[in-house]
């Protein structure tokens, strides 16, 4: 992506007296406002993140290869299962998605950028600080965090001198968040080309605008409980704390008040990406495109009411385990209108399986084992026994791994052909979709049983008889792990020109796909859309049905 | 910029600042409801109007009571009396003895929490060792008095409340205070 459109900055649009190229060399990146750089800054962002969060994960599975304490001390395995899902949630995913949304968002609605280019470049460099700061408490006396990523207290309070740098750096990741956030809603209501009514948008444009909402309602959420956290542990106040007449149960209902939305934030783009890879590649236009819409508002607003399913063993009055219970089942609504919409999508269409279309299809499959498993977590009396074991952990790992990450793999694939103008090699990025399918359901398929059978979660030892599990699952972390050097290396040879790649990518990479993103050149120019473009109908993916 | 998207970017700007409010209003938020629900089995800690109230004889309630110390310090806490039975208006004295077994002094919390959480809005105390903190001499131990009622109205099903006392360490706090 680095060098992509250096030399593209002056052509492909008739705009040369305003039109200019990008700075050079290093203050091109900290200076640049381009929707393009900081999606390529933020995509670049993540990768590093989904790297470190991921040797997080292999400390974890290489301690829990056997039974027994083998590698590291429990603290620091405490301090990896923490810090793997503060890296992986707020470093990995989250910018690869406001990434995505940088590159995608305004070529796919048609404006020149987004609407607050500077809030763009601030919002993107407030994370290398963040987690520098939050990687950083590693080697502080005390050690990093180490009471979960979900910080209960009393035992987040126990937090050494790394305490206040874990809450300020969360709280730069909620600015960082919030400032795309309101970026990307202000963008998408204000910017789109004339003809594109919301109900012409792309359904990625549709997903991110209810992300955007989110994300502005809920990362404050979560900023105000840290805070509340950090008073208590420095100034003295007992929000959280029962000596003073607080109450800890109070910071678990704070905390999956922002939690629980935080994971459609997680998927949402997911179902964009997934509604648009899907349509192309079995040259069908989406079916059900409105009902896509409403299910996306639909989860959103559920998303706020079911918070207490996360804590069913808190000892809450039986009405409340009721309404919490059947109101998370309800959720199971929309989401099966979105997977059986891409079934329907696929059916009788002319389908090849290039890797974006690999990735989408492995999603929708994989994804609803992790649907499933989550109707079973939302029931509360059942929930009682899976509650805090690996089931859960098999859970999360299924919508947010094969879920989540594989969408951004695919979305990856799906567009650096247009980013790059070099296509990605075919045979390495299927390898690189069977290996992960393989290895990813290795890791966790077996933790549902081990969970089911009783295995704690965020414990470094356990029985004998879950042993032969986590063998499985080991071997299956590493292996996906090292699979993704092949992404890493198909994705950096188009970005580079590696092995040989030509910039022969054209302008509609691939036959079946629609929209204002395939109407400019390959790599894309520096700046594009200056002027609104004309909307076509054939270029307009949501189609309603009639 | 159009002012369209400036003011809808400073109204977006606005709600942020309003959900970070309410992310610290839902703590006295919270509290309210919980002592009028008696949510989590948690009543507000203050006194109770002490007041003649019709005794229903026809039934009995057991109250069993249960002492913790919190984070680890080495006190000597435990009630007087393992449980009590009373008929719901008849008001009962009971005691709990708690000695500071540290060789400093210290100041302590004890915070109540009563199950099943729908009783909780049924004992009423109007007299109590855990509505102010104590004051501890490096080995000073006490007999500490709790007055209480169960109020008539208690659901019919609910023959036993479990009513549960935490001492916490709040010597910090407390000559912070002074």
């Amino acid at each position: 992506m680095a060098h992509a459109h250096d030399d593209h900055a002056h052509g492909g649009h008739g705009h040369d007296d305003h039109a200019h190229g990008p700075d050079k060399g290093i203050m091109r990146w900290i200076k640049t406002t381009n929707h393009k750089d900081l999606g390529t800054l933020y995509l670049f962002f993540a990768f590093i993140m989904f790297f470190i969060g991921g040797l997080m994960s292999l400390v974890i599975r290489a301690e829990l290869f056997h039974p027994g304490l083998q590698f590291v001390d429990p603290e620091f395995f405490n301090q990896m299962t923490t810090l793997h899902a503060l890296v992986m949630i707020f470093g990995g995913l989250m910018p690869a998605f406001t990434g995505l949304a940088n590159w995608m968002v305004p070529m796919m609605i048609g404006c020149s950028d987004l609407a607050l280019p500077r809030v763009n470049n601030w919002g993107f460099w407030l994370l290398p600080f963040a987690f520098t700061m939050l990687l950083s408490t590693m080697f502080m006396p005390g050690g990093g965090p180490a009471g979960g990523w979900t910080l209960y207290p009393p035992l987040s309070l126990q937090t050494a001198n790394a305490f206040p740098f874990l809450i300020f750096s969360i709280h730069l990741m909620g600015i960082s968040s919030i400032t795309g956030a309101i970026n990307v809603v202000v963008t998408i209501l204000n910017m789109r080309t004339p003809g594109m009514t919301l109900l012409k948008m792309p359904l990625f444009a549709w997903t991110w605008l209810i992300t955007g909402y989110l994300l502005i309602a809920v990362m404050p959420v979560l900023a105000g409980a840290v805070t509340m956290l950090l008073t208590d542990k420095y100034f003295g106040t007992s929000f959280f704390s029962a000596a003073g007449g607080g109450d800890p149960v109070l910071f678990q209902h704070v905390f999956w008040f922002f939690g629980h939305p935080e994971v459609y934030i997680l998927i949402l783009p997911a179902f964009g990406i997934v509604s648009t890879i899907i349509p192309t590649f079995a040259r069908k236009q989406l079916f059900g495109y409105d009902s896509m819409v409403y299910a996306t508002a639909g989860i959103a607003f559920l998303s706020f009411i079911v918070w207490a399913h996360h804590m069913f063993t808190v000892g809450m009055p039986l009405a409340g385990e009721l309404f919490f219970m059947f109101a998370t089942m309800l959720i199971a609504v929309p989401t099966g209108v979105k997977v059986f919409n891409w079934v329907a999508t696929m059916w009788r269409g002319s389908m090849t399986f290039e890797t974006p279309m690999l990735f989408a299809v492995g999603f929708v499959f994989l994804f609803t084992i992790g649907g499933f498993s989550g109707v079973m977590l939302a029931m509360t009396p059942v929930d009682f026994q899976y509650h805090d074991t690996y089931f859960v952990v098999a859970h999360f790992h299924y919508v947010l791994v094969p879920g989540a990450v594989f969408s951004v793999i695919a979305a990856i694939y799906y567009w650096i052909p247009k980013w790059t103008g070099r296509m990605y090699n075919e045979f390495w990025g299927k390898t690189h979709f069977w290996l992960s399918t393989i290895f990813i359901n290795l890791t966790f398929f077996p933790q549902h049983f081990a969970g089911l059978a009783g295995m704690q979660r965020r414990v470094p030892d356990y029985a004998l008889q879950f042993t032969d599990f986590n063998v499985i699952s080991s071997i299956g972390a590493f292996g996906f792990f090292v699979s993704q050097f092949i992404f890493i290396f198909n994705v950096l040879a188009s970005c580079y020109g590696w092995f040989g790649r030509q910039r022969n990518a054209p302008d509609r990479v691939w036959e079946g796909a629609r929209g204002l993103e395939w109407t400019v050149p390959s790599p894309a120019p520096y700046h594009t859309f200056e002027d609104p473009p004309e909307l076509p109908a054939h270029e307009v993916t949501g189609v309603h049905d009639h | 910029m159009s002012t369209a998207t400036q003011r809808h970017w400073v109204r977006l700007l606005l709600v942020t600042a309003g959900m970070f409010g309410f992310g610290f209003a839902s703590a006295p938020l919270y509290n309210k409801l919980c002592y009028a629900m008696g949510l989590n089995g948690r009543i507000e800690n203050k006194a109770a109007e002490s007041a003649a109230i019709a005794v229903d004889t026809s039934r009995q309630v057991t109250v069993e009571f249960v002492t913790t110390v919190n984070g680890g310090r080495p006190w000597e806490f435990k009630p007087d009396q393992a449980q009590t039975q009373l008929h719901p208006g008849e008001y009962r004295t009971v005691s709990f003895f708690l000695r500071n077994t540290q060789d400093q002094a210290i100041t302590a919390q004890a915070v109540p929490n009563i199950a099943p959480p729908e009783a909780a809005q049924y004992l009423h105390k109007t007299e109590c060792f855990c509505f102010k903190q104590q004051a501890f001499a490096s080995g000073e131990g006490r007999h500490m008095p709790v007055v209480f009622t169960v109020d008539p109205n208690l659901p019919k099903d609910i023959d036993h409340i479990t009513l549960a006392y935490t001492f916490f360490d709040v010597t910090k706090v407390a000559q912070a205070a002074n």
